[in-house]
């Protein structure tokens, strides 16, 4: 399935909705976007192989979790297609980004806009943290740095079956503090799970701000590297070099593109708030009032008529 | 004498697993031998995957190939399969329903390896984990079927797995759900699972001779559990009841009962015995039996306390218990 739309187009598209999302409810993971939109732009619009949804539009309401009995519980993968051997998977491992997923849903046409109005409402499957039955999600990733170690068992037992499909995994690098990824990395390695794939939002933040002031990583490439992995250097925000950087020949290896992205790209007024940029919720009306000019300046559409302004 | 099976894991995993090639798959966290599938490794290795050391990634693994549509049999020592990676059996495949089997072996004391090894607290732990079911083995026949119980549960399942030299007490399979009926006494119902089944059956004889009608139970399923057979067992017996379990008593067999009772509004005594409060240290399994109270006497002693009676039944009364042979191939004993 492709879209007719660019995915540049689509990577405005998702700063867009998130930037008019956040400004209407004071405040969203609007860093995420700045950050992210064109990795998962380019993930759906033009590097993964998906069939059609096969969920609603418009999602539907929280039918539960799963339990013996409840045969009304689905995933959320269904908005990235059917699960065909011969179609790609994504697991989006830090589930804090879903807001930005579901805005890059919507600009994909695989979920309708009325699916944001949902976000993080009570009794909706659209949650804050993408839930399993979260719209585009089929585990759950909110605990940080198990998402790339459940891409590699499901990839290495696609392998094991010859299925051509790939696993894919939309990480960040602030995962990368888990020992589970270095572990995650090692058994792909070994197994020569080279059916794995993965692009990591380096975007030098988490949730206390700037990973050099949390705990920082080091060399993120280089450790890679040495755990048995293939890894690529790119600019987050440069396509082509995304685009370059996927063919890169991985034999034996998982393939992770570590996309060094910018957390204020495409709304450059956030670098105000560093380095609270988590998440962003508005200190002052003062503040969401002059945002939401400079933001929708920066992103060429008019300001969001909010409950509350005049 | 009882007749001690050696290594009835590895044979009765082999013979099960091998039935479902495309789909049962054996993983290991480095523990391949400790855990009885060193030869199941050597003659299928395109079943066996080998995880190392890292748990973590191995329980998210296992949640992916869930996902992939196998049916992982995950194989290390109990306590390493839920401490460390807690958050990854609850993620990535209890609240999912993965069809993971976690064949937890060295449940409890049965490890000399002292607190980092023993697992005391895992029924606890799994009781209150929606979606797990738990299984656990009490001799020989219940470890050659666990396999087959285990795979016929829609979604995760927790097996506590006895290796080694494993004496048969029983000869019909696990039958997920049933409770065991090993005597239909009418004084006190004595409940057990795992290695403590065996120590309240030495005491059988004992009490028959102090004139004591002891009804036992044996419990192989613990979640889910059907209270109604465990409440008719209860109204039963004229005194009370008392559990003893290689476990601690917050949480497994006791608590259970103790949870049964309640809901119920029944108004006889019990008595918990297994680990108080404690953890434990390295040490053979009967001086642990012994110095924890999880042991036939430790039954005798609390059937006395809990009837306020004693029936000077002393060690000598007692079934000998089994002395294993420390030097051979299957001492339980090695790490």
């Amino acid at each position: 399935m492709r879209n007719e739309r660019s995915t540049e187009e689509i990577a405005l598209g998702i700063r867009r909705r998130v930037f008019e999302h956040s400004i209407r409810n004071n405040g969203g993971y609007l860093s995420q976007a700045c950050s992210a939109a064109e990795q998962l732009a380019w993930l759906y619009n033009e590097e993964l192989h998906l069939g059609a949804p096969t969920l609603p539009l418009i999602p539907g309401p929280f039918a539960g979790v799963p339990a013996l009995g409840n045969d009304a519980y689905r995933t959320g993968a269904g908005y990235n297609g059917p699960a065909e051997p011969e179609f790609d998977r994504l697991f989006i491992a830090p589930a804090h980004y879903a807001l930005v997923a579901y805005a890059t849903l919507i600009e994909v046409g695989r979920m309708a806009p009325e699916g944001l109005e949902m976000f993080n409402k009570d009794g909706s499957s659209v949650e804050m943290i993408g839930a399993e039955h979260s719209p585009g999600m089929e585990v759950h990733n909110g605990t940080l740095g198990i998402g790339l170690s459940t891409a590699a068992g499901l990839a290495w037992g696609r392998k094991r079956r010859g299925e051509p499909g790939r696993t894919w995994v939309f990480m960040s690098d602030g995962e990368v503090q888990e020992g589970q990824i270095w572990e995650a990395i090692a058994a792909a390695a070994y197994h020569r799970i080279d059916n794995l794939y993965a692009i990591m939002d380096v975007n030098r933040q988490q949730c206390d701000g700037a990973m050099s002031s949390v705990m920082d990583v080091g060399d993120i490439k280089a450790k890679i590297e040495q755990f048995g992995g293939v890894a690529v250097r790119v600019d987050a925000h440069k396509l082509d070099q995304i685009r370059e950087a996927a063919r890169t020949p991985h034999r034996g290896k998982p393939l992770i593109i570590l996309a060094n992205s910018s957390p204020f790209r495409g709304m450059p007024s956030l670098q105000l708030r560093f380095p609270g940029l988590h998440y962003v919720r508005f200190k002052s009306e003062e503040e969401r009032s002059s945002m939401n000019k400079e933001i929708a300046r920066s992103l060429r559409v008019d300001p969001v008529a909010y409950e509350g302004t005049h | 004498m009882v007749e001690l099976v050696s290594r009835p894991y590895a044979r009765a995993f082999e013979a099960y697993a091998t039935q479902y090639p495309y789909e049962i798959l054996c993983l290991s966290a480095d523990l391949t031998s400790s855990c009885e599938i060193d030869g199941f490794r050597d003659r299928h290795p395109e079943q066996f995957l080998s995880l190392g050391m890292a748990e973590q990634n191995m329980m998210s693994f296992a949640g992916g190939l869930g996902l992939a549509g196998y049916r992982p049999f995950v194989h290390t020592f109990g306590v390493f399969m839920y401490r460390r990676p807690y958050d990854q059996l609850m993620a990535s495949i209890a609240y999912p329903r993965r069809k993971v089997r976690l064949m937890g072996f060295l449940p409890g004391v049965t490890t000399p390896g002292g607190m980092t090894h023993q697992s005391i607290e895992d029924i606890s732990v799994m009781r209150s984990i929606p979606n797990m079911t738990i299984l656990e083995c009490g001799d020989a026949t219940e470890v050659e079927s666990i396999c087959e119980a285990a795979d016929s549960i829609d979604g995760p399942v927790w097996c506590r797995v006895l290796r080694g030299s494993v004496p048969r007490l029983f000869d019909t399979p696990i039958r997920v759900g049933e409770i065991r009926v090993l005597s239909e006494g009418a004084d006190v119902l004595v409940v057990t699972s795992g290695i403590c089944t065996e120590e309240a059956m030495r005491a059988r004889a004992a009490f028959a001779k102090a004139g004591l009608s002891i009804r036992h139970l044996h419990l192989h399923t613990i979640k889910p559990f059907d209270a109604s057979a465990l409440l008719d067992h209860i109204h039963s017996v004229t005194h009370g009841v008392v559990t003893l379990e290689n476990h601690v008593t917050e949480g497994g067999i006791g608590s259970l009962a103790a949870e049964v009772m309640a809901d119920a509004g029944v108004g006889k005594r019990l008595m918990r015995l297994g680990l108080r409060d404690t953890y434990a240290h390295g040490g053979s399994r009967p001086y642990l039996m012994r110095y924890y109270g999880l042991d036939a006497l430790a039954l005798v002693k609390g059937i006395e306390s809990l009837l306020g009676e004693e029936f000077d039944i002393t060690e000598d009364d007692l079934d000998a218990a089994r002395v294993d042979d420390v030097h051979s191939l299957v001492k339980a004993e090695a790490l």
